[in-house]
């Protein structure tokens, strides 16, 4: 094989990788809510039911047929946009999960936007003035966010934004879109909040993507052919840390995932990680699983994303 | 590669004590400190406890410190200072049972996958990769809405999700083992795949893997904490220190202490294991060198 040719076939490996995942992930999605629980026609019908009444249904729900061609079934309908009838209120998947999507959606690009100028800003200064008390200040503060749970850091924000300082409401209910004023006060808690887990991760992988080039020898070279500090790191360091540091963020931005179930829930805000977990509470599967598969399928790309731009931003792989 | 490591650190860290190697400096004493005194509560907590924690034992609900109840008082009027001691017993015990069994048997399997290789290597980390492909909270969600919560269904899960980490980094260090001499020397003296595993690797990847445990133990708080947090881990009456916060996050906006200590807690328990992980001394870290 051509050695150009090697990066290319490296992604398709990884495409290939992140299929297969995606079909274990959905295996295991599917029978994880689908098997282990009672059964759900009596479920539905409630301790009334006849037995003719829980069979009939049954059979109306497609519940009698084997297990594996019900997943092949749902798994067609996945493909082709059928995400089946929530148990619950009868009402089409696709119809509940529409608004709330976007909802969450706009709420991650909110804080991708926030968050990524931050974080790179950050991380690289930290990195540049290495060993510096603002370097200090970063470590620490970046480590403390990343050991303690998403919702601690979202109560602190509370407190400090809602209690002590009085700026924001403290935990809103419902998103209130008729002013801009009161959109950015429905919008600020969650997204600071977001930003902070987002950015400590993010910020930490920067910094260690930038200390990793600045160790080698031909930035070494510059520093000694009497290059400023800063001229070292944006010039010389910088444009072979980018593959490095774009892999950072796409690896960080699917910390949103597990991150936006914990603020949607405590913020009250509308999205699907909101859905999902009152669908927990109701047991209604076919929205339970439609909404995991949504959250899997975003980690995935973000994660896949992430290597990708590993692979294709490395030299050594084109020649 | 681990030589260039070592050097580099000597050469930019402040000139050390030239010890013997196991010097531990005082962030990771306090780090041990603290991990052990929450370990301690949690196995004596309800001897400690001034109020019995399901009890309530105040008229006034959200009330702040005072000198009988040293951490105010919950949503319904319960001590909750003896309600945290009493929920390190959940925490750290939960975290505890499932960081033990995900690191038991991801070192096992890592280990085996190691010395064996073939098609056994290949199935088993491309299923385990795959797994990661799940975001843990998610993962939690998904099989507590299917059979319910319980204190060993959250063992399980916790185990479920974390042990495929611990195969592949146990898996890494072992393949760099396996092809060292004296693996190969004990190979060739003929003696069997069990006595290569816990005679020859096991000891060598030991330190690096009680560190991973350590990191892994982190993690798994956090999880816990998250799954309590959203009303899906411990059931009430009892509480760990995530439902400890759920229970009370009404009085956030008045600041109660109710919500404040039980996170400060969790925040105690993560850090302190992460500073004492951090300053390990390197002689269990590098084991293998």
């Amino acid at each position: 094989m051509p050695q150009s040719l090697l990066p290319w076939f490296l992604v398709i490996q990884r495409l290939g990788i992140a299929l297969l995942t995606l079909i274990i992930v959905s295996f295991a999605v599917f029978f994880a809510t689908e098997l282990l629980p009672g059964d759900v026609a009596e479920i539905l019908l409630g301790q009334a039911a006849t037995p003719e009444a829980v069979a009939g249904l049954r059979s109306a729900m497609g519940l009698d047929e084997p297990a594996f061609s019900r997943f092949i079934g749902w798994l067609v309908g996945l493909a082709g946009g059928d995400l089946g009838t929530s148990y619950v209120n009868n009402t089409e998947v696709v119809d509940l999960l529409s608004g709330r999507l976007s909802n969450s959606l706009r709420l991650a690009g909110v804080t991708t936007l926030v968050s990524v100028p931050v974080a790179l800003s950050l991380g690289i200064g930290a990195a540049m003035w290495r060993g510096s008390l603002f370097d200090r200040v970063v470590t620490v503060l970046t480590i403390s966010v990343i050991s303690v749970p998403e919702f601690m850091v979202a109560t602190l924000a509370v407190l400090i934004f809602a209690v002590w300082l009085d700026w924001l409401p403290a935990l809103s209910y419902g998103v209130d879109t008729s002013s801009l004023g009161a959109m950015l006060k429905a919008y600020a808690m969650p997204v600071i909040t977001l930003s902070f887990v987002i950015s400590a991760q993010m910020i930490r992988m920067t910094r260690a993507a930038v200390i990793e080039t600045i160790n080698t020898p031909y930035v070494e070279m510059a520093l000694l052919k009497g290059a400023s500090r800063k001229r070292m790191v944006l010039v010389h360091a910088l444009p072979n840390a980018l593959g490095p540091i774009a892999n950072a963020v796409a690896l960080s931005l699917s910390y949103l995932v597990g991150g936006v179930i914990i603020v949607e829930t405590i913020f009250n805000y509308p999205g699907v990680a909101k859905l999902m977990v009152d669908a927990v509470s109701t047991r209604d599967l076919p929205l339970i699983q439609s909404c995991a598969m949504i959250f899997c399928v975003s980690y995935l790309l973000l994660i896949t994303l992430a290597d990708l731009i590993a692979i294709l931003s490395n030299p050594r792989l084109r020649r | 590669m681990m030589a260039e490591y070592q050097t580099t650190t000597t050469a930019t860290d402040p000139p050390k004590k030239k010890g013997s190697g196991w010097s531990f400096n005082w962030v990771g004493r306090i780090g041990l400190a603290i991990m052990l005194f929450w370990g301690l509560v949690a196995l004596a907590g309800p001897w400690l406890a001034p109020h019995p924690p399901g009890e309530i034992v105040d008229w006034d609900y959200f009330s702040p410190v005072s000198g009988e109840f040293w951490l105010g008082t919950d949503y319904l009027g319960r001590d909750i200072f003896s309600r945290i001691l009493m929920g390190a017993r959940y925490t750290v015990g939960i975290a505890l049972a499932a960081v033990t069994l995900a690191c038991t048997l991801g070192v096992i399997l890592g280990m085996i996958a190691a010395v064996a290789g073939g098609w056994f290597d290949m199935i088993l980390s491309r299923l385990l990769d795959a797994f990661n492909g799940i975001p843990s909270l998610l993962f939690g969600l998904v099989v507590v809405a299917a059979v319910g919560s319980s204190i060993p269904v959250l063992i399980l899960t916790l185990t479920a999700i974390y042990m495929p980490g611990s195969y592949r980094f146990a898996r890494a260090l072992a393949v760099n083992v396996n092809t060292m001499d004296f693996v190969t020397v004990a190979r060739a003296r003929g003696e069997s795949t069990r006595y290569l595993i816990l005679q020859e690797i096991f000891p060598n990847i030991l330190g690096p893997v009680l560190a991973d445990l350590g990191l892994r133990f982190v993690f798994i708080v956090l999880v816990l904490s998250g799954l309590s947090f959203l009303g899906l881990g411990v059931q009430p009456p009892n509480a760990d220190w995530g439902a400890l916060v759920r229970e009370n996050i009404e009085g956030l906006s008045l600041g109660a202490p109710a919500v404040i200590f039980p996170s400060i807690a969790i925040a105690s328990l993560t850090i302190s294991v992460n500073m004492f992980i951090d300053n390990l001394p390197t002689k269990i870290r590098d084991r293998s060198e």
